[in-house]
């Protein structure tokens, strides 16, 4: 059996048609389903036929609400700011964990405590949070940086102190400050991988998003599945989950080329 | 006063070892360099030869004695000693250019000036790069300028290394075996190239190797480090001392073929018997400290420092 070679050379019309397999197969799967609940009962809410999700999207994208809002512009942008004000928060984690690696002080005070706070999940501080922090906007970006930042933090300190000790030494006696060596030096080598870290993370960063944004919020993407939930609108909910892995997944490769363009040396 | 840019005095180094107890590494290092020499160590693998130029780098302080430059006790590594170490001399992020150019931006930018006063800055990087230039079409790289080092072979590395090294014109420039990790080929012409560089300018190098015919070929004096000997007395050695401090007096430029020399091969075996070999236990007074800088031993006043 080809099939189970680790050495199989598979052809290119393989190359092609594997990868999107699955994806046609779930499809069709779906739409036969679909298929038979509505023979059964016209009215099933469960599993929409294409047309439903189709025309539940168009409702939530195109065409104005009562209030005339268009509903899916409006619950993204009020996402996608959380989303680029929690992930600015991971970029100060970058320099948190830098300064840590490589200040011996920083180290001793810090190190400890990050990896403590580390292993708080961050979920079960969230009604501190609104406690602390009111319902608002606030609260739900503290549990995006509570639940991301402190791993971002100790990718950066890993990968500065991985650094080779002779880099450092080289940098002294080309006349390099200490700070120069921070900044000049350690962050450029290893800013390609911490963004790599926080690419991967930016799941997490959905997901705290989201369960923030199902408990209390206004306007959002998670707001809005947790809402049309009640009234078991499932045309709402599986467009908005599709819409909301599409922009996880254009933000995931965005970074990938931003990667790729500007830091050709890395992983070499 | 004569010359000597490097004075080393009863230098020595320990390390924490195995059971908690304190390992002496170098023991009682004396050594003076006079500007323009080149300096070989060589020794057997553990014997302290990297310790010994950490030393004169500053990344590590001895624990007894001291080592000086120009005078003035050297304290962390700076840009009057210049190195280049067997890996790791290269920034991966940066093209070959811009590792020559980084230290000349390093010492006459501060911190964030490239960003704040670009304009001001762009006229300064064009002088940079024009130097920097001067010196990789020197050590004939000229051509692979914009290259990244994981684009280079090893040997192209090491020449890249040290043009970012030459180009800070420091005092002393260190090298912690540098072509150790070169295949044979390479490896004699990187020593020709290096030869060929200091017959240019007669820069003060110190040139750490463990391989013996290297060492001899490419100084202009061989110090042997070693702790294969035995105190007077005949107790063990503790830690390494200069066994050997002899100055070669090869012809410039110098032919490879000098390496098929009877003095060369006389040298080479010398060397071998008593610096390399764990069996022969040569005493402290009879070592061969011929060279007019190496300090002796003397039984009755000990270590004399001329």
């Amino acid at each position: 059996m080809r099939l189970f070679k680790v050495n199989a050379q598979p052809g290119k019309a393989a190359s092609r048609i594997l990868p999107l397999l699955p994806f046609i197969i779930c499809i069709i799967a779906y739409m036969i389903t679909a298929q038979i609940r509505h023979q059964e009962n016209p009215k099933d809410k469960l599993v929409p036929t294409g047309k439903q999700l189709v025309d539940g999207f168009r409702r939530s994208a195109i065409e104005a609400d009562r209030k005339g809002e268009h509903r899916l512009l409006v619950d993204t942008i009020a996402s996608t700011r959380r989303f680029a004000i929690g992930v600015a928060f991971l970029f100060l984690g970058i320099l948190i964990g830098l300064h840590m690696a490589l200040l011996p002080y920083a180290d001793l005070l810090f190190y400890r405590f990050i990896l403590f706070f580390d292993k708080i999940p961050a979920l079960a501080v969230l009604p501190i949070l609104f406690i602390v922090f009111g319902l608002g906007e606030v609260s739900k970006i503290a549990l995006i940086v509570m639940g991301v930042m402190p791993t971002i933090i100790l990718d950066t300190y890993l990968r500065a102190k991985a650094i080779p000790r002779e880099q450092v030494t080289k940098a002294l006696t080309l006349d390099a400050s200490h700070l120069e060596i921070i900044y000049r030096i350690v962050l450029p080598r290893i800013f390609p991988k911490v963004l790599d870290t926080i690419r991967l993370n930016l799941k997490a960063v959905f997901l705290f998003l989201i369960a923030g944004e199902s408990l209390a919020a206004t306007a959002g993407l998670g707001y809005r599945i947790f809402v049309v939930r009640r009234y078991v609108a499932m045309d709402i909910i599986i467009p908005y989950v599709l819409w909301i892995s599409l922009l996880a997944f254009l933000a995931d490769l965005g970074v990938r080329v931003w990667i790729k363009k500007w830091y050709p040396w890395v992983d070499k | 006063m004569p010359d000597h840019v490097i004075r080393i005095e009863e230098a020595s180094q320990r390390y924490p070892g195995s059971e908690g107890q304190m390992r002496t590494v170098l023991n009682g290092i004396n050594l003076r360099i006079t500007r323009g020499e080149f300096v070989t160590i060589v020794g057997p693998t553990g014997c302290g030869k990297s310790t010994l130029l950490r030393l004169i780098l500053g990344s590590e302080r001895p624990a007894d004695g001291k080592v000086l430059m120009n005078g003035v006790e050297i304290r962390e590594p700076d840009r009057n000693r210049g190195i280049v170490f067997q890996r790791y001399s290269l920034y991966e992020n940066r093209t070959v250019r811009k590792n020559v150019m980084l230290g000349l931006e390093l010492e006459r930018f501060f911190l964030f000036e490239p960003c704040f006063r670009p304009w001001r800055c762009r006229e300064k990087q064009r002088e940079f790069r024009e130097k920097a230039d001067n010196y990789l079409e020197r050590v004939g790289l000229l051509e692979h300028a914009d290259k990244y080092p994981h684009q280079l072979s090893g040997g192209m590395r090491q020449r890249a290394a040290i043009a970012q090294a030459m180009v800070m014109q420091p005092e002393i420039l260190l090298m912690d075996e540098p072509f150790g990790a070169l295949d044979v080929g390479t490896r004699e012409a990187m020593q020709v190239f290096v030869l060929e560089q200091w017959r240019q300018d007669h820069q003060t190098i110190i040139f750490v190797t463990h391989d013996l015919e290297e060492a001899i070929f490419i100084g202009s004096r061989v110090i042997v480090l070693s702790h294969y000997y035995s105190e007077d007395d005949g107790s063990p050695a503790k830690g390494a001392r200069i066994v050997k401090d002899v100055p070669v007096a090869w012809p410039l430029p110098r032919p490879t073929e000098v390496k098929h020399t009877r003095e060369f091969n006389e040298l080479m075996i010398s060397i071998r018997r008593e610096g390399l070999d764990p069996t022969y236990l040569q005493h402290i007074r009879d070592f061969d400290l011929s060279h007019a800088d190496a300090a002796w031993w003397d039984t009755k006043l000990g270590w004399e420092k001329q």
